[in-house]
């Protein structure tokens, strides 16, 4: 029996920042010490709160260290571990109180959560199938082969509301009931694990943190819908996930639990994963199919829809990996339960990746028709250095900004299409006044130009042009009739591309224009950037009576534009300057401003 | 794997495992002391007799833990048992066979053995 469990996150961010050795030295010094038969070390998923990280938890008693270094390891084995007393100095600020720890579901980062998805991140070891087992793993896929036919899964689906977590929110069971409907000698299950919105990481964290909860998924969408063969379609970028995947399905199959006859049902089923090279078009379903079957990432037009004619011209359901990882739960728990979470149309949870300008940076799972106030003020810690919350950008580059005058609105996919953004994947970048909006709108049309495969013309050209139209603004050098023509052209572009790219990619540009048409109206009349990001519409210039003339700004300028004697205010050079920003981040004083 | 059951009597013996990652604010608290005075007692081999004796046992619902000095370093390795909604036990000059002892008669058939208290010690 092991007495205690040290629990380290071994999601992407926290590796990244160094988990790795942290948990070599806790095996190290707890050998030292002579505890390891005692004291059990579990790599877990990620457990949402990154900007924490790395992240380690000690149970019993459940003590939540933050940014934990290897050289803080001997302290709390030595501390913690052997003599039982928690080392409050490396505790998360939040839990350390008076006399006794703050259990982490009562912190507010946590409290507000309700956990499905994510349910099994940072609790288990996703490379150990007997853990997930342990939390009722593979039940659902139990209940299913025993219990239910093929209808019934379908039944409780739709009952449940699941709609896709990719973006568009389709109701789950109708498409399940399309693909069972169809007859053919064979069917596919996918799925979509090819993230590709900037700053979204929940499908990642998904893999990497509980990977059985989507086989089990696709399992269970094998029998409903009559397929024996299911690939899922993951980017090569995500080399844990990619691993974590490959170890789960290898140990799920030792044990039977994909293959022949599972649990003695008669019923086959069997996984594969398929490597993505990263573009973003191949996260629109016919791309991800044309791409499984080992061509070029490109969309079709549809109909016929994948459910007729999908992955090797053959009935086909693609899912989501966020939408897999809540169907055992509904399976188990009922549709009723997942139904009373949530909105009137939109069911249960959705899992937010909050990145950006926000305390909390992390992943977190919400009801459905939470606002975005609570997300952002209460769960997300707020905006750092008491900066004003400007806009929210959900949806990625398929998606729209909303403005701090509806941070009220409660997120569910209605209510985010009809004020012009959409619930993508599910990236939630927090923007403050330091963001321009028109250069935001840029950022996100230079990405689309990137990753559009070309294929149709609104898309290659329209978005080519629209990218032009913004670039011309943030240089001072729009009219007003560019902001009409942008317009028209979005719409354009919206009504006539193949797919759900360029469909979308005018989104950025809309929903800017229509919230923060002023700002557009700033840079082409005034020309001014008011958030002073646009380079060429800002240029930098010494105060005055602020400067000391230290000289430090000078010998950091890289192109020699400042000048001024010792101890005399300088000045900059507006000719030579190439306003990098040097100069503002070495004065001590304050003494150089953008204007 | 071939059938439910076998899948059920896995994840039956699987979550034994997991046991102290949960909230275990209804269990039994097992805690020895292990500041410097305890170790230098002996308190190691007893908490190891402990953890060893209840895993064997297969035991549910109960928590092992440690603890610093309490202040009566004469009388370690201290060892307090909290059944929820009993009084505090507090055992000491405890070792391995002392331990195992509480195990089975104390946490398996809820009878105090008042030989190893403090009260019965000190007199």
């Amino acid at each position: 029996m092991y007495r205690s469990h040290i629990l380290i996150c071994g999601g992407t961010g926290c590796t990244s920042s160094g988990s790795a050795r942290i948990l070599q030295t806790f095996q190290d010094e707890l050998t030292r010490y002579g505890l390891n038969e005692e004291v059990k070390i579990v790599k877990t998923g990620c457990f949402g709160l990154c900007a924490k990280g790395p992240v380690v938890i000690v149970y019993p008693e459940g003590a939540f260290y933050a940014h934990v270094r290897a050289e803080d390891v001997k302290e709390i084995v030595e501390e913690h571990l052997l003599k039982g007393r928690i080392v409050r100095h490396l505790l998360y600020e939040e839990t350390a109180q008076e006399d006794n720890i703050k259990s982490l579901d009562q912190t507010d980062f946590y409290k507000k959560q309700k956990r499905i998805a994510l349910r099994n991140c940072g609790v288990i070891n996703p490379e150990d199938i007997n853990e997930y087992i342990a939390y009722d793993g593979y039940q659902a896929l139990g209940k299913v082969l025993t219990e239910m036919t093929p209808d019934d899964v379908i039944d409780v689906l739709k009952r449940s509301g699941l709609r896709g977590r990719g973006g568009a929110g389709f109701p789950t069971g109708l498409k399940w009931s399309f693909a069972k409907a169809s007859e053919a000698d064979q069917k596919y299950v996918c799925c979509n694990a090819d993230e590709g919105d900037p700053g979204a990481f929940m499908d990642r964290s998904v893999l990497e943190g509980d990977p059985h909860a989507v086989i089990e998924a696709m399992a269970i969408a094998g029998y409903a819908i009559g397929a024996t063969q299911g690939y899922i379609y993951v980017r090569a970028e995500y080399p844990i996930a990619v691993k974590r995947l490959t170890i789960a399905i290898g140990q799920a199959r030792e044990l039977g639990l994909l293959g022949k006859d599972i649990l003695g049902s008669g019923f086959d089923f069997d996984l594969d994963v398929r490597l993505g090279a990263g573009a973003f078009v191949c996260g629109e379903e016919t791309a991800l199919m044309t791409s499984i079957e080992g061509h070029r990432g490109e969309p079709r037009p549809r109909p016929p829809f994948p459910a007729v004619k999908g992955l090797f011209g053959k009935p086909s359901i693609l899912n989501n990996v966020e939408t897999y990882a809540n169907i055992p739960q509904i399976i188990l728990k009922g549709s009723e339960w997942f139904a009373s979470m949530g909105t009137e149309k939109s069911k249960g949870t959705k899992v937010f990746a909050l990145g950006g300008k926000i305390n909390n940076t992390g992943l977190v799972e919400v009801p459905m028709g939470t606002t975005l106030r609570e997300i952002i003020e209460e769960i997300g810690g707020g905006i750092p250095n008491g900066k004003k919350f400007k806009a929210a950008q959900t949806g990625g580059p398929s998606g729209g900004c909303i403005p701090a005058s509806l941070i009220d609105t409660e997120i569910d996919y209605d209510n985010l299409l009809a004020i012009g953004s959409m619930m993508g994947s599910g990236g939630l970048i927090v923007m403050d006044e330091d963001n321009c909006m028109v250069d935001i709108a840029k950022f996100f049309l230079e990405f689309t130009v990137d990753e559009s495969c070309g294929k149709c013309t609104p898309c290659r050209v329209g978005t080519k042009r629209l990218y032009e139209m913004l670039d011309k603004i943030t240089k001072g050098e729009g009219t007003l009739e560019d902001l009409d023509k942008m317009e028209q052209l979005c719409l354009y572009i919206k009504d006539n591309a193949l797919c759900g790219l360029g469909q979308t990619a005018p989104n950025p540009v809309l929903s800017t224009l229509r919230y923060f048409r002023k700002e557009y109206e700033a840079h082409v009349i005034d020309k001014r950037c008011p958030a002073k990001v646009c380079k060429q519409l800002v240029h930098y210039v010494v105060v005055p009576n602020k400067c000391r003339g230290c000289t430090l700004c000078t010998r950091h300028c890289p192109v020699g534009a400042i000048s001024g004697e010792v101890k005399k205010p300088h000045s900059i050079d507006l000719e030579k300057c190439i306003k990098c920003g040097a100069c503002i981040d070495q004065c001590k004083f304050n003494a150089i401003v953008k204007e | 794997m071939k059938s439910l059951a076998e899948l059920q009597a896995l994840r039956d013996k699987m979550k034994g495992n997991m046991g102290v990652r949960h909230d275990d604010t209804g269990n039994i608290r097992v805690v020895v002391g292990m500041a410097t005075c305890g170790i230098a007692a002996g308190a190691r081999p007893v908490l190891q007799a402990f953890t060893e004796e209840i895993a064997k046992r297969g035991l549910k619902n109960v928590t092992v833990a440690q603890t610093g000095c309490i202040g009566i370093c004469q009388y370690e390795p201290v060892v307090e048992v909290t059944v929820p909604g009993k009084e505090k036990v507090t055992y000491v000059k405890m070792n391995p066979e002392k331990a195992v002892k509480v195990v089975v008669d104390h946490l398996v058939n809820g009878k105090v053995v008042t030989e190893y208290t403090i009260g019965a010690v000190k007199k």
